[in-house]
């Protein structure tokens, strides 16, 4: 049970770190000021709650495992992260649809989270649940904005689908560590593609069918992206190790 | 004689520990304690160390490891020297547990309190503008300087501002 539980702590801690990484990249780079604000208070939101789940892996891994070390000195294929959150940010078009895709499972899945047997997981994901639902809302907010806005706009938005759609099955693709924790995503999925649905109408946005479903990221395979946002990420512990602020 | 000695009571450790958090303030906001903030949930007094139980505000708030800094110095000032803080995730915090006086600590200064219950219907405007006291006010962003803040403009007096928003 504890090698899967820190493995499943380890897969919400990355998965919430990466998108929080790839969210701060917009930091100072913004489309205007109160959404940069807004997309880099949803970056430090995730760093957060990404620090929650790698402090409980730590607790149960114990012995020289820190928080630190968890997210600066591990290799690529040992990170459990989705795919789609370690996708480019693109255009902020793309940017927006991976937030919304990924917090609208987010929120489903820390609902369903509170009833699992775990304590800490429990009580992590009812704190971040609140988070989540501004998440949701703010992002929803832009998909529909963005579709349903010039046809600009809109092309990017099919354009950003077209990107990453492809990475969403995953979400609902069970890992054994998910499976022995009982967990299951796969329930998950007609709830998400309701939701989804239902925001893509009012943005006049197509529901893609039948594509091919990328998936690997849970088990530690990851697409070419994932080890220069490591480079960044973890450069400086590699170059100075030990190094504080 | 008996009347004033019926007035002093024997302060409890925990009492004094309790008085002694309430002038540690928020580094983001400092007009709040965080007594106002209503984060403290515990003190546990022992006598080889003093546990304090916090709720984090937002998962990714700076000011919480400051907070913590603070308790230890201003309770290292008073001779508690060996403290601990916990950090108790649930139940989760809420503005809910934020005092009357905080709330109003917060008017004065200029940010615009939360003005429901979190579980209570979400309010989409009415956020009266802590400047001009107008309820004609609209939101900018849902995000504002810090994560527990959303941006509002007042339609009538124009002042821009902060809204803590109901968590």
């Amino acid at each position: 049970m504890s090698k899967h539980l820190i493995d499943y702590a380890l897969h919400l801690a990355d998965t919430t770190l990466i998108l929080s990484q790839r969210n701060a990249e917009w930091c100072g780079h913004g489309p205007v000021l109160e959404q940069d604000i807004a997309i880099t208070n949803i970056s430090l939101d995730l760093l957060g709650q990404s620090r929650y789940f790698y402090q409980y892996a730590a607790t149960l891994m114990g012995g020289s495992a820190t928080e630190d070390t968890l997210a600066y000195l591990r290799k690529e294929r040992e990170f459990k992260n989705l795919l789609l959150v370690e996708q480019p940010n693109g255009d902020w078009g793309q940017t927006i649809l991976r937030q919304y895709l990924y917090s609208q499972f987010q929120q489903l899945l820390f609902q369903q989270l509170q009833h699992h047997n775990d304590e800490q997981i429990v009580a992590i994901a009812a704190k971040s649940l609140k988070e989540t639902n501004y998440h949701v809302r703010w992002s929803s907010e832009w998909v529909i904005r963005l579709g349903d806005g010039t046809t600009e706009s809109h092309a990017r938005m099919l354009k950003a689908i077209d990107e990453l759609w492809r990475y969403t099955g995953e979400m609902f693709h069970p890992a054994a560590y998910e499976k022995e924790m009982g967990i299951d995503v796969t329930a998950l999925r007609n709830g998400w593609e309701e939701k989804v649905k239902h925001v893509f109408g009012e943005a006049t946005l197509p529901v893609p069918e039948n594509t091919f479903m990328q998936h690997g990221g849970k088990e530690g395979a990851h697409t070419e992206h994932m080890g220069y946002i490591l480079a960044e990420l973890q450069y400086v512990q590699r170059a100075y190790p030990g190094s504080q602020w | 004689m008996n009347s004033i000695q019926q007035h002093i009571k024997p302060v409890s450790e925990e009492e004094k520990i309790r008085s002694i958090l309430e002038t540690v303030t928020d580094p983001e906001i400092p007009v709040l304690t965080i007594a106002d903030l209503g984060i403290v949930r515990k003190i546990n007094v022992a006598e080889e160390e003093t546990e304090v139980v916090i709720s984090p505000t937002y998962s990714g708030c700076p000011a919480m490891d400051m907070i913590a800094v603070n308790i230890r110095l201003a309770l290292a000032a008073h001779g508690y020297q060996k403290v601990k803080i916990t950090f108790a995730l649930s139940p989760a915090w809420t503005t809910d547990w934020m005092s009357e006086e905080g709330k109003q600590k917060l008017k004065e200064y200029g940010i615009a309190p939360p003005q429901t219950r979190s579980d209570g219907p979400r309010l989409t405007g009415g956020i009266e503008c802590p400047q001009c006291q107008s309820t004609n006010t609209r939101l900018v962003s849902e995000f504002g300087s810090t994560a527990c803040k959303a941006l509002y403009q007042c339609n009538d007096c124009k002042e821009p501002f902060d809204y803590f928003k109901c968590h």
